[in-house]
């Protein structure tokens, strides 16, 4: 009977599979849960309003929106689009890893870019693009493929690794308030400074990745040349 | 109440504003559909924050199931917004130049200050860093007041019920504790760590955070329950430093979440947008990095922690 306990953790994983909707999932699996364990449905709601009650700094993001809001009607992504076209002339990967540190900071700083359809798809990709067909004239598909891939990549290796380091941020909260109801006295300050090293040593190891496709291209393409040479 | 409490309790208030603002929005965008449920969903969210802790926990209770038949029903949309046009931001961009960034860096700045060296606590440091950027933000830009709040409530709208779900999963932690699901996970994953073995321990951990999130799609779900079941009883109560285990447990899980296609709009649904060839082509990109991660997060927090 102990196994029947974990019901909520079936239903959150069934429902994430199934894409049903996220906010319903949560609660019904709560609500099952306490069944499970004997709870009547005024014990339950009990534990789920004061639960959700204490725990509103988990939502304490809502109070950064207003600031970003603004900047963005006054030109931050077109500051941002502008910082990036500035590494015009630099290779493929070198492109990709600029964006890559912009992305991270930008993150860090709890500054939403858009990600892909305003940035990867209308700036990097075609940037990145450019510079290797300057190196090495026409692309084939794959090659072209490659380049989306990474630059795509980068989008998401820069939003995930750097986003915690903002205090407000929902995953930082989501960090904090789950070990709290837990009984562990942990605080923003502290996980937003503990969240520092990885999106640092994800960025290295990005640009790594980046400079190593450029060193892929580089012997794609002399082949390429010395076979047209034969 | 404390000082610290009431400060925060005015800080959620304007949360709650917030949210009932975004459901004034869709009332009176007489255009769109589900408006009737969409205005509900923000004002039940928006007082549960302003009133929740003076009423009986139960009524918090029934407004969060109410919340969630509302979503599950697709009853929550997003109204028309003021959004921002091209030309309009272009034009600011050419004004203000890289002066826009500065209210941004207070934001976070403000926030790392208002903890280290005001006695109101780590949350509040986070409100009171949003009020002095705002403060910030006007002398930078003389933006209207109302700007703010249209604004303000255009990106809630964007952001839409998905921003309540830390909040959510933190209260089915709550839930879970109670019902004891920590102890089940516990009891069963104690059989693949070997007494007192910190190392395997770790690994259990981060590799658990990365698998389950791959499944799941999604790497908040999979901390509150894989933190409460495997963290907590083998790392954290075994005097591992509970900071570096929530803060690296979670990145932990992203690595999981480059690898997987169920976490569709960062890794499949982009490929649509950059009309890709192969539809995995961003997966396969990521996943030397995400290995590479995946181990350097063992390591750091093994080392980090004990």
């Amino acid at each position: 009977m102990e196994l029947l306990k974990l019901i909520g953790v079936v239903i959150v994983v069934i429902g994430f599979i199934l894409k049903k909707d996220t906010i319903a999932t949560v609660v019904l699996a709560g609500i099952a849960t306490g069944l499970v364990a004997g709870k009547t449905p005024v014990e339950i709601l009990d534990i789920l309003g004061k639960a959700f009650v204490s725990q509103r700094l988990a939502t304490l993001f809502v109070l950064t929106l207003p600031v970003i809001g603004v900047c963005e009607r006054y030109g931050l992504k077109d500051k941002a689009v502008d910082l990036i076209s500035k590494a015009k002339g630099a290779t493929t990967g070198r492109v990709i890893s600029i964006y890559l540190g912009i992305r991270s900071l930008a993150s860090a700083f709890s500054v939403r870019l858009g990600g892909h359809p305003q940035f990867v798809r209308p700036i990097v990709n075609p940037m990145a693009q450019a510079a290797a067909v300057v190196r090495y004239g026409d692309l084939d598909e794959k090659t072209e493929d490659d380049i989306k891939g990474y630059s795509a990549a980068s989008e998401n290796f820069g939003n995930f690794f750097a986003q915690n380091c903002f205090m407000g941020a929902s995953g930082t909260m989501l960090i904090v308030t789950t070990l709290v109801e837990q009984g562990v006295e942990v605080n923003a300050l502290q996980i937003a400074m503990m969240s520092i090293p990885i999106a640092v040593i994800a960025f290295v190891v990005g640009v790594i990745h980046n400079h190593l496709l450029d060193k892929k291209l580089n012997k794609r393409f002399q082949q390429v040349a010395q076979e047209e040479q034969k | 109440m404390t000082t610290n409490e009431i400060i925060a309790e005015v800080f959620y208030c304007l949360i709650g504003i917030i949210f009932v603002l975004v459901g004034v929005k869709a009332l009176r965008d007489g255009g769109m559909k589900r408006r009737i449920s969409t205005a509900l969903f923000w004002f039940i969210l928006g007082f549960t924050f302003i009133a929740g802790p003076y009423l009986p926990y139960w009524v918090t209770g029934i407004a969060v199931v109410a919340i969630a038949v509302i979503t599950a029903t697709g009853g929550v949309k997003q109204s028309k917004s003021n959004d921002p046009q091209p030309e309009e931001t272009r034009k600011m961009a050419d004004k203000f130049g890289y002066k826009v960034f500065i209210p941004v860096l207070c934001l976070a700045g403000f926030a790392v200050l208002a903890a280290s060296f005001l006695p109101f606590g780590a949350s509040n440091a986070i409100g009171i860093s949003a009020v002095a950027a705002l403060v910030v933000l006007f002398f930078v830009t003389k933006a209207p007041a109302k700007a703010t709040i249209s604004d303000g409530t255009r990106l809630m709208d964007n952001v839409g019920p998905i921003g309540i779900l830390p909040q959510l999963l933190a209260a089915l932690g709550a839930l879970f504790t109670a019902a004891g699901v920590g102890d089940v996970i516990a009891k069963g994953v104690s059989a693949i760590i070997p007494q007192g073995s910190r190392f395997i321990a770790v690994a259990v951990y981060c590799i658990g955070m990365a698998l389950f999130t791959a499944i799941m799609g999604n790497g908040f779900a999979a901390f509150s329950v894989i933190t409460v079941g495997i963290a907590l009883p083998f790392l954290i109560s075994q005097g591992a430093n509970p900071v570096v285990v929530g803060a690296l447990g979670l990145t932990a899980g992203y690595c999981g979440t480059l690898c997987t296609p169920m976490a569709a709009n960062f890794n499949i649904m982009p490929t649509a947008l950059l009309e890709t060839k192969d539809k995995y082509v961003i997966i396969k990109s990521q996943l030397p990095v995400a290995a590479v991660l995946l181990v350097v997060h063992i390591f750091l927090m093994y080392f980090l922690a004990f």
